[in-house]
């Protein structure tokens, strides 16, 4: 089980109607590769987050597949039109099973 | 005509030395779009012909760099001072207390940063942000120290310098403290090492050129700890005298020991009148 995963993102709180906008998106996870052998020589397993996922009103936005070369607190910055207000959804897949989510409204005017 | 080659001639000129040099950049600070930082502003008197300003490191980073602390969505040195936010409010020790319990918010605590390396009266001594940190867990909290530079503790001076940042570096030089101060300036003007190299050799005679591939700052303390971007990770002041004194190869004091506490306190004075930035970005 990851520890300490904390799911970050920054949206404007209010746009215009067919702007594209800057969303940013950070989670604090130690993407443990699976690469790594501990102090005793045994393989460190395998801890990442393999999947983030963007969706506007039940839209998807973007679909990233994630690999265990990515480092240490993924952080993702796109852009994304948005046609009215809404609500953007993030989430992120965790190696484990967990699923770490994040909301935030956005406003037109 | 002859005045127009002549200024061609000079703009040449200027253009090749800021290449050769690395002088820092004209560029403003401003935190979040809302916070103003002073990153250059007149030496204080103690400085007196050593400099005519004081300028900080952040403006002898790259742009990118430089852009990444602007905004603490960005600045992965946040990400640091969050865990302990966390912390903060997390009861250790026999007292059952938590710093909340006694500080309430970190952001009360804005007037503290600015003024460490601070003489403190009841132990007689100058203390460190990191010392009073410890004192405070041993002493109020019933709970174990920290190690000096430790995680713990990195990220919580963090979190202090990040409810400051804009407010000016004001340490006291004088009074209890001077005589802690006068042992750090010694040293700062001190050669060590095999190469026998001051501070003062780096940072008051070549800051602005080169020392291999990176660049040489005036040495200010204002944005520590610091998020580097080479080893990815926090770095306290003292890790960061350590390092400077081993570049010298010399046999380096430990970070906590009275020497580094004194050298704090000194390269902190330098820095007075520029605003706190921990956590600052740099590489």
């Amino acid at each position: 089980m990851a520890e300490g995963v904390k799911p970050r993102v920054k949206v404007p709180s209010s746009a215009a109607a067919g702007e594209a906008i800057t969303i940013k998106t950070l989670i604090s996870h130690q993407m443990e590769s699976g690469q790594r052998k501990d102090a005793d020589g045994n393989t460190i397993p395998r801890s990442i987050i393999n999947r983030f996922t963007c969706d506007f009103n039940g839209q998807n936005v973007v679909d990233v597949k994630m690999e265990p070369a990515i480092s240490t607190n993924p952080y993702f910055e796109f852009q994304a039109t948005v046609p009215e207000a809404g609500e953007f959804k993030f989430t992120w897949y965790d190696d484990d099973g967990s699923v770490y989510e994040e909301t935030k409204e956005i406003a037109i005017g | 005509m002859n005045g127009l080659a002549w200024m061609f001639g000079a703009v040449s000129l200027v253009g090749a030395g800021a290449v050769a040099l690395a002088d820092p950049v004209e560029d403003t600070l401003v935190l979040n779009g809302e916070t103003e930082i002073v990153t250059r502003t007149a030496a204080p008197e103690h400085l007196d012909g050593v400099f005519d300003e004081v300028i900080s490191g952040w403006l002898y980073r790259e742009d990118e760099t430089r852009v990444m602390q602007a905004d603490d969505f960005d600045n992965p040195g946040m990400i640091f001072a969050e865990l302990a936010r966390d912390a903060w409010s997390v009861a250790e020790g026999s007292e059952g207390k938590s710093c909340a319990d006694c500080h309430g918010e970190p952001e009360d605590m804005a007037e503290v940063r600015p003024h460490y390396p601070k003489w403190n009266e009841e132990a007689g001594e100058v203390r460190t942000l990191e010392m009073q940190i410890n004192a405070c867990r041993e002493d109020q909290m019933g709970a174990e120290p920290w190690k000096y530079n430790g995680g713990d503790m990195v990220n919580m001076t963090a979190l202090l310098s990040s409810v400051s940042r804009g407010l000016p570096v004001s340490v006291a030089i004088d009074g209890p403290a001077q005589s802690t101060w006068e042992q750090g300036k010694e040293m700062y003007y001190t050669r060590y090492g095999q190469l026998e190299l001051a501070c003062a050799n780096c940072h008051e005679d070549n800051n602005g050129r080169m020392i291999r591939a990176d660049h040489l700052s005036q040495g200010h303390i204002n944005g520590f700890p610091t998020y580097r971007l080479k080893n990815t990770k926090l770095n306290a002041v003292q890790d960061r005298f350590k390092g400077c004194v081993r570049d010298t190869r010399a046999e380096t004091f430990a970070p906590g020991s009275p020497e580094f506490v004194a050298l704090e306190l000194y390269v902190a004075s330098r820095g007075n009148g520029l605003s706190v930035e921990g956590p600052s970005v740099r590489n």
